[in-house]
């Protein structure tokens, strides 16, 4: 089974600039590693910055680098907390985080993350998704919050997302996968793209 | 002076100035690991002060759980209705530019401060 929600972007261009970085879960606990999606999220921010350079004749170069770098050091941090968040433990299938850059008439960036999970959490995941490409991502997220307020151990969820949404204009996809492996793994890949 | 300090951040409160200031990066996971935050603003919340402020001018980076943070705190701030919130905010940072206008939804007496 493989079924695709949102915006996704199948086939990306193989000659354009990119990164991947893997995380193997049975190396070390997610817990003991959370301070990596920090670090990871920021190296890609700053080495994503050489294809932005910084012009003299041209003042908003530099807003545009900083710019580019805040959104992606964003958005990679929250996919990466969500895939550590929501992998199923039971299985070693390794968490894939990549960042594409596809220069056309506008540069859009692309950041994905794949990750296992687990049934319930499958089935939670899917239908927040549904709720989400059904509303009004603004109005949602106002819900979201005043939700989360009423529940004094809840943060409001689906909040990194909506924030890519309505903050940074991000377009998002999800791909749902069966892998073919011995025991059955179901994936999902989260792909977030942001033109700059 | 109150201080809570984690690897990347720093949170201190000045009684003088009914001021908490957020340094560094917080990227905290979930909740549970930001409650000693919300609690230590909750309590200053409590003291019914006529102005509490919030300088976040030196926080360069904070993720979605420490936006519902926030988040909890102005919804409680707004239930309360004392205290006139102040946030004081850098223009330099990009996520504050974009997310901190979300609080204002919340509590639409909130003043945002752009320096």
């Amino acid at each position: 089974m493989t079924k695709i929600i949102g915006e996704f972007k199948t086939e990306l261009p193989k000659e354009q600039e990119f990164l991947v970085l893997g995380f193997s879960p049975t190396s070390i606990p997610i817990q003991q590693r959370w301070r990596n999606n920090g670090l990871s999220a920021d190296f890609v921010a700053d080495y994503l910055t050489t294809f932005f350079p910084i012009s003299d004749d041209n003042p908003t170069s530099k807003l545009r680098q900083e710019e580019v770098k805040g959104a992606v050091s964003f958005i990679a941090n929250e996919l990466l907390e969500n895939a550590m968040k929501f992998h199923d433990n039971s299985s070693d299938y390794p968490i894939k985080f990549e960042i594409n850059l596809l220069e056309g008439e506008d540069v859009t960036v692309i950041l994905q993350v794949t990750n296992s999970v687990n049934f319930d959490d499958f089935q939670k995941f899917y239908d927040f998704i549904q709720e989400l490409i059904n509303s009004d991502p603004d109005d949602f997220y106002i819900h979201q919050l005043e939700k989360s307020s009423e529940d004094e151990n809840s943060s409001a969820s689906g909040l990194g997302l909506l924030t890519m949404i309505n903050d940074y204009g991000a377009k998002l996809g999800w791909k749902f996968e069966n892998q073919e492996t011995p025991v059955k793994i179901t994936t999902v890949t989260t792909m977030v793209q942001i033109s700059i | 002076m109150t201080e809570i300090k984690g690897e990347n951040y720093t949170v201190i409160y000045d009684s003088n100035l009914a001021t908490i200031s957020f340094q560094g990066s917080l990227r905290l996971g979930g909740m549970s690991e930001y409650q000693p935050i919300l609690d230590l603003l909750n309590d200053i919340l409590s003291k019914n002060l006529p102005t509490m402020t919030l300088d976040l001018q030196e926080l360069d980076f904070l993720n979605s759980s420490g936006i519902s943070m926030l988040s909890k705190f102005i919804i409680n701030a707004r239930k309360h209705q004392v205290s006139q919130i102040i946030i004081k905010a850098s223009a330099n940072i990009p996520w504050q530019g974009k997310s901190l206008k979300n609080l204002q939804r919340l509590l639409p007496i909130l003043q945002l401060e752009f320096s």
